[in-house]
């Protein structure tokens, strides 16, 4: 049987994303079904990540699932030197699908390519982290009923995000233009520059975060500009404060424009902005469980007609 | 005259393969590359000899032995430009260059610390992604190296 793990977001067409959304869709309508009653869902967390866990979780026991598995790798046989192929090998045997968060990057291509089981990457390393991409793009599609010919404002730390990378390399199907706004020290890498050009998608650069630059913005898509990241902290110092969205800033924005963020926020988005009704990142979170039961599903070979 | 005085030192074999111009930095990891210390047969390595074009060369000259090109191909990660003259009876009866392959499997390290083939006993994998300018790209971790950084197993 061919192995249907799902690695990193690259290896979707576009109309593999767009039947992945539709089937996502079908969840948001009636998110509680026995689909996957009597399979094992084994959730290994090499690395803490509480917010990704949960989602994946609830996900599989909306479906009806058996969940197994560990939040903490002190608490595993990884702590006692077992190598990741052992553990996968073991886990293999008792469950139907493997979800996966590494510290490491590669370590669930390579998980992929050793386990019997299908394989989905909840992180890996700075790598990929495809359900993360696949549930911002459910956000966007279901904001603004499209992924089509769309503005959309990177804001924030876009040279080690790797939430924003893969969005951008997802949105290469779609003929999107994008502003990347950041400052010096965490500018988008010029691999993904590059990336751009050959891809023919459209970007402009800032490095001022205003209401007048965001004006024609249809998804403001913010991230965390974090400390430890600089090497100059004058430099911290003097952007901190800058990368922050507040409610006024909003006044002139576009009526579709919706606001998200991968979460955890900690001061970029002022908390005055949660009560506007263009920010969407609690509901973008909730998303992300429809998004990993359709990646569930899928890997497990249902198909979009089996839940319609 | 140059080019009768370079048939001479090839015409030394009677069987087997010569590969020349291997810039002499390069000559001890091309001898592990192809596993020479392993072999039996009867090799000549020659060492900082001199060369117009690289200054100082390597040569090695292996008797009885010819390389499929899977073998030799894997050289063209550290030497691109190394020539190889097949020898029959005396005679060069074949002249080769080496290519990069599509894949380096086993081949090379992955400059990334925090790539899993650093930290699980695994084949390293790399795709080439770019052969006029030698850059390849790690099946795992995907991040991607120049020619000039990469670091032999």
């Amino acid at each position: 049987m061919e192995n249907k793990s799902l690695v990193t977001i690259a290896e979707y067409s576009k109309e593999k994303i767009l039947y992945m959304l539709e089937m996502a869709k079908q969840f948001e309508k009636n998110p509680n079904r026995k689909i996957l009653e009597g399979k094992v869902v084994a959730t290994l967390f090499f690395e803490p990540s509480t917010r990704t866990r949960l989602s994946f979780e609830t996900a599989a026991n909306r479906l009806g699932a058996r969940v197994i598995g560990f939040s903490d790798p002190k608490a595993t046989s990884s702590s006692k030197g077992e190598t990741l192929k052992d553990t996968i090998m073991m886990v293999s045997n008792y469950a139907d699908v493997i979800v996966m968060r590494h510290h490491l990057e590669g370590a669930a291509r390579y998980a992929s390519e050793v386990a019997p089981v299908p394989i989905v990457n909840a992180g890996d390393g700075a790598n990929q982290h495809p359900s993360q991409t696949m549930l911002d793009l459910y956000s966007i599609y279901k904001t603004q009923g499209t992924l089509e010919n769309l503005n959309i404002y990177l804001v924030g730390d876009l040279k080690y995000g790797r939430t924003v990378h893969s969005l951008l390399m997802a949105m290469r199907h779609f003929n999107p233009v994008f502003h990347f706004i950041a400052p010096e020290e965490l500018k988008m890498p010029e691999e993904y520059k590059i990336y751009c050009k050959h891809n023919h998608i459209n970007y402009i650069e800032h490095t001022d975060f205003t209401e007048e630059i965001i004006a024609d913005a249809d998804i403001l898509y913010m991230t965390r500009v974090q400390r430890e990241r600089f090497t100059d902290m004058m430099e911290y110092e003097r952007v901190k404060n800058i990368y922050i969205l507040k409610n006024k800033m909003l006044e002139q924005t576009r009526p579709n424009l919706r606001i998200l963020h991968p979460l955890p926020r900690v001061n970029e988005i002022a908390y005055d902005v949660d009560d506007n009704p263009k920010a969407y990142y609690f509901q973008q979170a909730l998303n992300g469980v429809y998004a990993r039961q359709a990646i569930l599903c899928d890997v497990l070979g249902i198909a979009l007609q089996d839940i319609m | 005259m140059n080019k009768n005085k370079q048939a001479l030192q090839v015409a030394a074999l009677k069987n087997g393969t010569v590969i020349d111009h291997i810039p002499s930095e390069k000559l001890f990891t091309v001898v592990s590359l192809l596993g020479l210390e392993h072999m039996g047969n009867n090799i000549t390595i020659g060492f900082n000899l001199e060369s117009k074009k690289l200054g100082k060369k390597g040569i090695i000259k292996i008797a009885d032995k010819f390389f499929c090109d899977e073998e030799i191909n894997r050289i063209s990660v550290v030497a691109p430009h190394v020539k190889l003259n097949i020898i029959r009876d005396y005679a060069v009866i074949e002249k080769k260059e080496v290519y990069m392959p599509d894949e380096l499997k086993g081949i090379v390290k992955c400059a990334n610390p925090k790539c899993i083939t650093n930290n699980e006993p695994m084949s390293t994998l790399f795709h080439v992604t770019d052969k006029d300018n030698g850059i390849i790209k790690c099946h795992y971790c995907e991040k991607e190296q120049k020619k000039e950084e990469i670091v032999i197993l």
